[in-house]
């Protein structure tokens, strides 16, 4: 029920090359009008009781993410309910 | 002079790192990253590897090993640590080094010989070499592209911590060819190339590594006798 999601992105002035390959890779499937792809990472923390964000912020901020390089954002994800409701 | 190598699950140049350290004329200690507990070393070399599958980012695990906190304080208060590869990872990981490792810019393994120039012989694991000397070791690696802010790299360049650079040709991409990098106390110095894979002639490119260890041992033994003659407390 209770989910944080946690987006880890490379920050703008840190080079992407995973996500360079794969804009180069998309012409190749007939997709020309792309500028720029960049590749992060999300992280799902369910929590066993209610969402606790600042507890997600700390574990994002320590381990999640490496400040010198890499920006992260926090969201409880509303949709985990439902999500579990539909699955089971 | 005892110098402790520590292994985390997944580190693979444990056993040459103490091999190293043997031939340099150290006693080799094996640390265990769940204990704590130093037994004593008078220096730490955290080595090469896969600490943790490099699961999350390189070293971003391994930073939170029970015998990271010990090493971590004892870092600060002048314990010369020496971390290689994976090491390096960690040290930046667990911020006694600046900036991060990255992947290759070329997203390829490197593993070659690899010509590097010592940039300063004013840190605990450098005092053997001499300031601009060519030196050919080992490097392999796939997140070795070292990146700071410009900033930070001024800084680096401006208090002559950049330990090693790159020559004849950078593996990784690393910003300017930066190789190795050290604290401003000088005892903590991070490397991406293996020093301990060049220390036998039967096994490796050149002999050139060893001095890494040998300095360490000079380090210690200019504390111990009181004088401040190898580098790095005079900053």
């Amino acid at each position: 029920m209770a989910r944080v999601v946690v987006d880890v992105m490379l920050k703008p002035e840190i080079l992407d090359p995973q996500g360079q390959a794969v804009a180069n890779a998309l012409p190749r499937l007939g997709v020309s009008d792309i500028s720029s792809v960049r590749i992060g990472r999300r992280i799902e923390i369910e929590f066993a009781g209610e969402p606790d964000l600042d507890a997600a912020r700390e574990i994002a901020d320590k381990l999640l993410a490496n400040p010198v390089i890499e920006d992260f954002s926090i969201r409880v994800d509303e949709t985990a309910g439902d999500a579990a409701q539909m699955s089971a | 002079m005892r110098i402790g190598v520590v292994t985390f699950p997944g580190s693979l140049d444990d056993g040459d790192a103490a091999r190293a350290a043997r031939i340099a004329g150290a006693e080799s200690v094996r640390l265990w990253h769940g204990d704590p507990d130093l037994h004593g070393v008078d220096a730490v070399i955290l080595p090469g590897g896969f600490s943790y599958g490099d699961a999350l980012r390189c070293g971003a695990i391994a930073r939170f090993a029970p015998v990271m906190e010990t090493i971590a304080d004892a870092a600060r208060g002048g314990l010369p640590v020496l971390g290689i590869c994976n090491g390096f990872q960690i040290l930046c990981e667990a911020h006694l080094l600046p900036g991060a490792l990255t992947r290759n810019q070329h997203l390829h393994f490197r593993n070659r010989d690899q010509h590097l120039r010592i940039e300063t012989a004013s840190t605990a694991w450098t005092n053997a070499y001499t300031e601009g000397q060519e030196i050919l070791i080992p490097v392999k690696n796939g997140e070795g592209c070292f990146v700071a802010d410009e900033r930070t790299l001024d800084e680096l360049e401006g208090e002559g911590r950049v330990v090693a650079r790159y020559t004849r040709g950078n593996p990784n991409g690393s910003q300017r060819d930066i190789a190795a990098i050290t604290n401003a106390a000088g005892n903590v110095v991070g490397i991406m190339p293996h020093p301990e894979h060049a220390v036998e002639a039967l096994t490796g490119p050149s002999l050139d590594g060893l001095g890494f260890f040998t300095s360490a041992l000079r380090h210690l033994a200019g504390t111990a006798a009181g004088g401040q003659l190898t580098g790095g407390t005079q900053r």
